[in-house]
């Protein structure tokens, strides 16, 4: 973890509300993992305060990129930003994606939303390692897909104007061919990820999920991100310090 | 030849190689800040609050930003002292900074207790009692509000300790030198002020509160115009060394701070916005003392002009 200073190298929307801002930073690009994220000063002045965090989306030579969809004026300053500007970024932050532990046939990457943020790097780094994968992407309706580095996916949306009519569990039971040798990896907005804990845990699925929370710091000292864990009701574990991905058995959400 | 600056200041028989100290709850326990720092340019560092058992501290979600600032509500989650002294102190002691132990309680008792385990930790070299800590429900803010909870808890713990005792002192108050005067009077070295304002922010949306405690501590840039008025007042009323805490982010509010009344001051808020602002902080302030012409920062101390 450390401070780079990256030089902006394009900034682009690909839907009315999401962007794609791409930085050089050939330090981060060898080190940081799939389902990592970054903490961006968004500007030098006092408001907005904080630094915003986001996984990092994808890595191409010496860029690193970030999808980012409009949620307030942290995002809005971020979408402003210009070709040849520079960012303040601490990165890499949590753990990232357990992806190369051998003990799955299949990657089954679930996304809802913003939430397939993380995988783009994720596809890029299983297609390396020649570990076959298939997607299922949620959205509310067919202007919001986003499918930017995307590849073998299906589509729900909840108001059925694309793909599947309903929401991500609803494609997944259509689609899904049950094999208790798929790993899901799974990131979106927490009522989902709630119902994709409970999916796995009904159907025996090992199941990462990467959550969300605000925070101030994001490498553990402002306490400010707690997630509750299944195991030790003693203290909370820390959303930026020991996730932002978890094994879906191992937390309360 | 240029004389070296002098940097350093005492808080009673605290030490500090220079004033710039990082304050509890910014800093964990050293270590998760350790790798953004030079701890030899650091004055010292506040751990996280302790008390007695660990807490497990509030639920999520325990910050939201607000203008200039955040709101906290933490609830003194921490490991409790006896997990502090098997797994936090071996680190602290590999530090090259003064180690100040920050503890919070729900009780008078439980104050005394705390210090009285961890007074042997050769590592630490003073002890800053938090008796404002905004977010929870059975300790801090109560005494901190309360004359007599300030001086019965100052004279107890001085019999229980010969370190450096710095009392945290509540901005929720009206009149904040009485404090003051209570904390020295009943044998405190020094106080440090501001601890968080109370605070609370609501969603327009769901109309729901922000923070799953409702209130929260209110910190950052924005509370620094309190701070700076509440250790003035303090400096002006009672005779006893300020450490300033409140919304300092760069080296001319270090030195404002100074200026109003503080012998030292913590960073707070700004170490979770750029962790390794310490040492930048501290660089500014030897060009400051080199253009200025300062040969001692305590010339600074209360220095105003009005």
């Amino acid at each position: 973890m450390n401070q780079y200073f990256c030089k902006i190298t394009s900034n682009r929307f690909i839907t009315k509300n999401t962007f794609i801002l791409e930085c050089e930073c050939p330090d981060l690009v060898n080190i940081i993992k799939p389902g990592q994220f970054c903490n961006i000063k968004v500007s030098d002045n006092l408001v907005p305060l904080l630094r915003r965090p986001f996984s990092i989306s994808d890595v191409q030579n010496k860029n690193i990129s970030f999808m980012i969809s409009l949620h307030g004026k942290g995002t809005e300053i971020l979408a402003s930003k210009k070709e040849g500007e520079y960012l303040d970024i601490l990165g890499p932050l949590g753990n990232g994606f357990d992806y190369t532990s051998n003990d799955f046939s299949k990657a089954i990457i679930i996304a809802g939303g913003i939430g397939i943020a993380p995988f783009p790097y994720l596809i890029k780094k299983l297609k390396v390692l020649n570990i076959s994968f298939e997607c299922y992407l949620g959205f509310r309706n067919n202007t919001e897909i986003i499918n930017e580095g995307i590849t073998k996916y299906s589509v729900a949306t909840d108001d059925g104007s694309f793909g599947v009519n309903g929401n991500i569990i609803d494609l997944l039971k259509k689609e899904l061919v049950y094999n208790s040798g798929y790993k899901l990896f799974a990131c979106g907005p927490t009522p989902m990820l709630k119902a994709v804990q409970k999916f796995a845990a009904d159907n025996n699925y090992n199941c990462e999920i990467s959550t969300e929370s605000a925070m101030a710091c994001g490498f553990g000292i402002c306490q400010g991100c707690p997630i509750e864990s299944t195991h030790q009701d003693d203290h909370f574990m820390l959303v930026c310090k020991d996730g932002p991905v978890f094994n879906s058995r191992d937390v309360k959400l | 030849m240029i004389n070296p600056i002098a940097l350093s200041v005492n808080i009673g028989n605290l030490e500090l190689r220079n004033p710039i100290l990082l304050a509890s709850g910014t800093v964990g326990y050293g270590y998760e800040i350790a790798k953004f720092l030079d701890f030899s340019k650091v004055g010292g560092i506040i751990t996280k609050s302790l008390s007695l058992k660990p807490r497990k501290g509030n639920k999520p979600q325990r910050i939201v930003e607000t203008t200039a600032g955040m709101l906290n509500a933490i609830g003194l989650a921490n490991v409790g002292v006896e997990e502090f002294i098997l797994s936090k102190i071996p680190f602290l002691e590999t530090l090259d900074t003064k180690i100040i132990c920050n503890i919070a309680a729900s009780s008078i008792d439980e104050y005394a207790e705390c210090v009285r385990m961890l007074n042997d930790q050769k590592v630490i070299a003073a002890f800053e009692i938090n008796i404002s800590c905004p977010n929870v429900k059975d300790g801090g803010l109560i005494f901190g509000n309360d004359l007599s909870s300030v001086t019965k808890i100052t004279s107890k713990l001085r019999a229980v300790t010969n370190k450096p005792l710095i009392i945290k002192l509540s901005p929720n108050v009206s009149n904040i030198s009485d404090f003051a005067r209570a904390a020295k009077e009943n044998g405190a070295d020094a106080v440090s002020a501001i601890n968080t304002l109370v605070g609370a922010a609501f969603d327009i949306k769901t109309k729901k509160p922000k923070l799953a405690n409702i209130t929260g501590g209110l910190s950052g840039p924005a509370i620094k115009p309190i701070a700076i008025a509440k250790i003035f007042e303090i400096s002006r009323k009672v005779d006893i060394p300020i450490i300033g805490i409140g919304g300092i982010s760069n080296c001319d509010d270090l030195i404002e701070f100074l200026i109003a009344g503080a012998s030292a001051i913590q960073l707070g808020t700004i170490n979770f916005v750029n962790p390794f602002s310490a040492n930048i902080i501290l660089d500014d302030l030897n060009k400051y003392c080199i253009q200025n012409k300062i040969n001692k920062i305590t010339d600074l101390t209360a220095s105003y002009k009005l």
